[in-house]
């Protein structure tokens, strides 16, 4: 790029465009409580739903009286699974090609599942009646464990017990789900029997919970006379809601209309379609008022969808040298009562077969099998793309375990099993083209901003000093190196329901030079309105300032899969640029016409279109958008707008570098974070404050999982940790102070090299905070223990090692 | 979390609170800072037709300090007790408690009086009230009396105070010496995983009498006795704070819950009190 002259700098400052860390526009609104979340929305007559759930995890319902609850006044339906039965609706399709219970029909198979709907003309009656709905149960086994639930002649799915043949292949077990497989297992075992060395261990990657501020909710309202439905809800993905809605009430698809209002926060838990959305929709149709559902904290935690869930085994082969030559991963995924995963359609462990991680590893293979148990459905991916929080913190274990079979340090063992620069585009054993990266740069960078070999000098003299008496505390240093696989994607093999995962962008410029730019994707807390207008005011020079950013209402905005995954930037991002190139294009022949010259003889400068070799002789977009409007030119329709759809050519792959310090009190099981530093690279930096901001988020999540949250449940299938008492979110006061950097490795296939970041921290974050635990007590013998790593369960690990004397 | 519905009192005076009481007996509860009451109602696992607010009755806010003597009204909040100069002057273990429970919005609501009453184990007054040796005022329809802290807690919320009597006020001497909260917790917010008020007088180099309480580590707070003796006459070298620690673990009761399984309890109880002594002791 040729240096700017003054002029083009302050040309280009006025923009805001990329680079640039302008202040969230969404914010005013939101810090003065402006904001405008699905629970603002009140309609005249409005009714409201709350539901009866289980408390049994397995059980058979008898009969359900709901005579009680409908003799309180106030009170306009109580609905059942045999209300929804004539209209098909008593069930659901999942994301994952199962199906789902809507009101249990005939059993219940998890605590908090929904037996019965109560609607009334206010929420205190609609809790009230909910109290004197009877339910008469027969519990029935409970089944918690997925191994067991392999073993058990319990049959938890008795609607599919006899199904030989599930959405993605055989079943091997009337509570068996899929089996899915990527690599060669033939070949893998050969090179793990005869490696020089092979480090083998077992890891539970536990149930836990993406836990938005704001739960999930929704107002359904049938408008009987236009016979038009909208509804407001907390929607990761409107238009996939519009099409399942219409798919399954039979209303056409125009005469539906969803709306994703301000949604407060998602990280995957508002991506599936709940019982709540469907009832308020069915009781509006049915009343012909609007009906509100909004669930509390409580039923958040404990019936909408979890994350992870999975039993990981792996073994892994290398040379004595710490060359490593194979990676075979056996997973066992409790997937709770239904199959309600939100994955691309074709894959049931999302991108699991990403776990070769950023290693060069010529051979591999992986096999996940899906099981039912007495659980909540879900399984979505917690502040991450599909499964790759699990797939990276898997092959981060296992690098530091291999490390400790080699007696070989950890960072030196990753540097040597990098994919080298001049590898890219690389392609993975495990059937992945890694797009770009520069994993040695960033790695030797982290390392040097740490001190690392300073590090572990303090690290060693501390366990000298804990060996002589003279302290209590120990030293973790904990290490990660992720690649992530995020922007799903091509169309070629990812679909949700059989809806291509493409985004798009449409914009709109007006007569006077600003915009309004629509997506298909939906903001929920990244700042959407910030971003996409600052690509735009790069891509067509006009101020971000001056560019509206819309998402979420599919009455206007264009088709497009939603925000999860990383997705929005990669996809949605590039149909903008692109979108706005298309603008530009047209923009080009305005001026060409305006300026009485070839379009040829023209050349873009930030802002304006320029003559070239004649400076003085130029039209701003501000100029040429009146012109588009008000001047007519041969051969160029009036108006200034286009739309772009984006199929990406293939995923985007960011990557990262992070370290954590930790000191442990062994006597207390008390972790400290003294430091922590990561370094991110997500290809080209939009907005630098939005990114730190999104690591800041995302660390501080991969901390709650690491250190705490779960979600548990005791034998009889009861919620341990349904209340955030028990359920760990982390204050500020948890929080360590984080220092962030970046390397920058474009993505080669993207319009503008970006590559997506909302979820990288939390994909390397969770292993950096575990591997420092764990190394903590390398020194005692310690090889791998299991997260969350609370007080309890570091001082069970201090104990088991003979550290309490 | 929605509560059944209630009718809403807010009278002007501790009379207006006890002829209500009597009105309504068992179906009315008095309300303080709200964060165990409320929650219990949202939850519907307390029924409270007749809810009782005491925000209304300047009386119960008072701190007064009359040489050694402290009493503190039932509605005076922690923040009130973090903030009060002459309190901290005086009995700084009340500031230093205060500042380990939950967080500041807590604080600004939370009392002393429904930290107190209640008779829930988490919480963590009981423990220090019991440390310092406390009197409890009630009053009630026959009039006021007073009850000793170590003679209130009877179990998990259940105490000598009867339905109709309202807790007022508290009143300890002002402890000379050393003294320490300590508190272990898995976030801010939390209740204790393990807790420790003590505080140690201390003559010629010994120490001449201490107290020590427990929180959270049975279904009452635990006045311990024998781990306070267990000091007494000792410098509080290792020897003496390893026998009170085992003194205060015949003591203690804890069950398993999501803090974690009764042994680990135990070990962080021994491990908090070991900090605490040794805490006051340097204070002393």
């Amino acid at each position: 790029m040729k240096d700017l002259n003054e002029d083009q700098v302050a040309r280009s400052a006025n923009l805001k465009g990329m680079g640039c860390s302008r202040k969230r526009v969404e914010d005013a609104r939101f810090t003065q409580g402006k904001g405008n979340y699905v629970d603002d929305v009140k309609l005249p007559g409005m009714l409201h739903g709350d539901f009866v759930r289980s408390p049994y995890a397995h059980a058979r319902i008898k009969s359900i009286d709901t005579s009680k609850a409908m003799a309180v006044d106030g009170v306009i339906a109580v609905l059942t699974a045999a209300d929804l039965a004539p209209l098909n609706l008593h069930w659901m399709p999942t994301l994952a090609g199962d199906k789902q219970m809507v009101l249990a029909d005939g059993k219940v198979l998890f605590q908090g599942q929904e037996v019965a709907f109560v609607v009334a003309k206010d929420r205190f009656i609609a809790a009230d009646a909910v109290e004197l709905v009877e339910v008469d149960y027969e519990e029935l086994p409970v089944i918690v464990n997925p191994f067991e639930a392999l073993q058990s002649d319990v049959v938890l799915r008795e609607d599919i017990a006899d199904q030989k043949e599930g959405a993605h292949g055989p079943r091997k077990h009337h509570n068996h789900i899929f089996t899915w497989e990527a690599g060669e297992e033939a070949a893998t075992n050969d090179v793990i029997d005869n490696a020089e060395v092979v480090a083998t261990e077992t890891m539970y990657y536990h149930r836990t919970h993406p836990c938005p501020l704001e739960t999930c909710g929704s107002v359904a309202s049938m408008d009987k006379v236009n016979g038009k439905l909208t509804v407001w809800g907390t929607f990761q993905a409107p238009h996939v809601v519009r099409t399942v809605a219409s798919l399954l009430s039979g209303i056409e698809e125009h005469n539906i209309r969803v709306i994703s209002p301000d949604i407060g926060g998602g990280f995957g838990n508002k991506v599936g379609v709940y019982p709540g959305y469907v009832c308020s929709i069915v009781a509006s149709i049915v009343t012909g008022k609007p009906v509100k559902w909004i669930e509390d904290r409580m039923e958040n935690l404990m019936s909408t969808a979890f994350a992870r869930d999975y039993w990981m085994t792996g073994k892994i082969a290398a040379t004595k040298d710490g060359k490593i030559t194979g990676l075979h991963c056996h997973v066992t995924a409790d997937h709770g009562a239904f199959d309600a995963c939100a994955d691309p359609t074709k894959f049931p462990a999302g991108f699991m077969n990403i776990c070769t991680g950023s290693y060069d590893i010529p051979t591999a293979y992986l096999a996940v099998d899906g099981v039912y148990t007495n659980k909540a459905p879900g399984g979505v991916s917690y502040r991450c793309s599909f499964r790759v929080t699990e797939a990276v913190y898997f092959i981060e274990r296992m690098i530091e375990v291999l490390a400790i079979e080699l007696n070989m340090d950890a960072a030196e063992l990753r540097r040597i099993n990098f994919i080298k620069k001049d590898q890219f585009p690389y392609q993975s054993a495990l059937g992945w083209e890694y797009d770009s990266g520069d994993y040695h740069t960033a790695w030797d960078k982290a390392l040097k901003a740490v001190d690392y070999e300073g590090l572990r000098k303090e690290q060693a003299e501390r366990v000298e000093a804990f060996k002589r008496g003279e302290t209590r505390s120990l030293m973790g240093i904990g290490l990660s190196f992720f690649t992530e696989i995020v922007g799903a994607g091509p169309v070629k093999n990812c679909d949700i329901l059989g809806m291509g995962m493409f985004d798009s962008c449409e914009i709109r410029i007006h007569p006077t030079g600003s915009a309004i730019a629509r997506l298909g994707t939906i903001s929920q807390g990244q700042g959407h309105a910030t971003t996409f207008a600052q690509i735009l005011a790069s891509e067509i020079g006009l101020p971000a300032d001056s560019i509206t950013i819309e998402e979420g209402d599919t009455d206007t905005a264009p088709y497009g899969l939603g925000t999860y995954g990383s997705r929005s930037t990669p996809v949605a991002g590039a149909a903008t640029a692109l979108a706005g190139r298309k603008i530009r294009a047209k923009a080009q022949m305005i001026a060409a016409y305006l300026l009485e010259v070839h379009d040829d003889d023209l050349e873009w400068d930030i802002d304006r279109f320029v003559v070239k070799g004649a400076p003085e002789r130029f039209k701003t977009m501000k100029e040429i958008a009146y012109a588009a409007y008000n001047q007519a030119i041969p051969g160029v329709e009036p108006g200034l707008e286009a739309v772009s759809y984006y199929d990406p050519p293939n995923m985007t792959y960011p990557f990262g570098a992070y370290v954590c310090v930790m000191d442990i009190d062994v006597d207390t099981g008390v972790q400290t974070i003294r430091r922590f530093y990561a370094l991110d690279d997500c290809g080209t930096r939009i907005n630098p404050m939005i990114i730190e901001g999104q690591v800041h988020g995302g660390l501080t999540e991969a901390l709650a999982v690491a250190l705490g949250q779960e979600i548990a449940y005791d034998d009889m299938g009861n919620v341990k940790t349904g209340t955030l008492m028990d359920f760990f979110l982390p204050t500020a006061w948890e929080v360590p102070n984080y220092e962030t950097d970046h390397t920058v490795t474009p993505s080669p296939h993207h319009p503008i090299g970006a590559k997506g970041v909302g979820e990288s921290p939390h994909v390397g974050g969770v292993p950096c905070f575990s591997n420092a635990v764990n190394d903590a007590f390398r020194a005692f013998g310690n090889r791998h223990t299991h997260m969350p790593h609370d007080h309890w369960r570091i001082w069970q690990t201090a104990n088991k090692l003979g550290l309490h004397g | 979390m929605i509560p059944a519905s209630f009718d809403y009192h807010r009278p002007s005076d501790m009379d207006g609170v006890i002829a209500l009481l009597k009105e309504h007996g068992d179906d009315a509860r008095v309300l303080a800072g709200g964060h165990s009451l409320i929650p219990m109602m949202k939850l519907r696992m307390a029924e409270v037709p007749h809810l009782i607010d005491l925000q209304s009755i300047e009386s119960l806010r008072g701190i007064s300090i009359n040489g050694s003597r402290v009493t503190i009204g039932a509605m005076v909040t922690q923040h009130d007790i973090i903030n009060h100069s002459e309190l901290t002057k005086v009995a700084p273990i009340m500031r230093e408690t205060s500042l380990q429970i939950a967080d500041p919005q807590v604080r600004y609501m939370g009392t002393v009086g429904g930290n107190v009453a209640n008779g829930d184990p988490g919480n963590d007054m009981p423990g220090l009230m019991q440390c310092l040796d406390a009197t409890l005022h009630l009053v009630g329809p026959d009039g006021t009396r007073e009850v000793a802290a170590r003679d209130y807690y009877e179990a998990a919320y259940v105490t000598a105070r009867e339905e109709d009597e309202v807790l007022t006020a508290i009143s300890f001497d002002a402890p000379s010496g050393g003294y320490s909260y300590e508190k272990q917790k898995r976030k801010i917010g939390d209740y204790a995983t393990a807790a420790a008020a003590v505080t140690i007088q201390t003559s010629g180099g010994k120490v001449s009498s201490a107290s020590i309480a427990m929180t959270n580590l049975s279904d009452v707070p635990v006045w311990s006795e024998a781990a306070a003796d267990a000091l007494v006459g000792t410098a509080c070298d290792a020897d003496a704070i390893k026998a009170a620690v085992n003194a205060m673990l015949d003591d203690i009761d804890p069950t398993e819950d999501n803090r974690g399984p009764v042994a680990f309890k135990r070990h962080v109880a021994g491990i908090i009190l070991t900090r605490a002594i040794t805490r006051a002791w340097d204070r002393a």
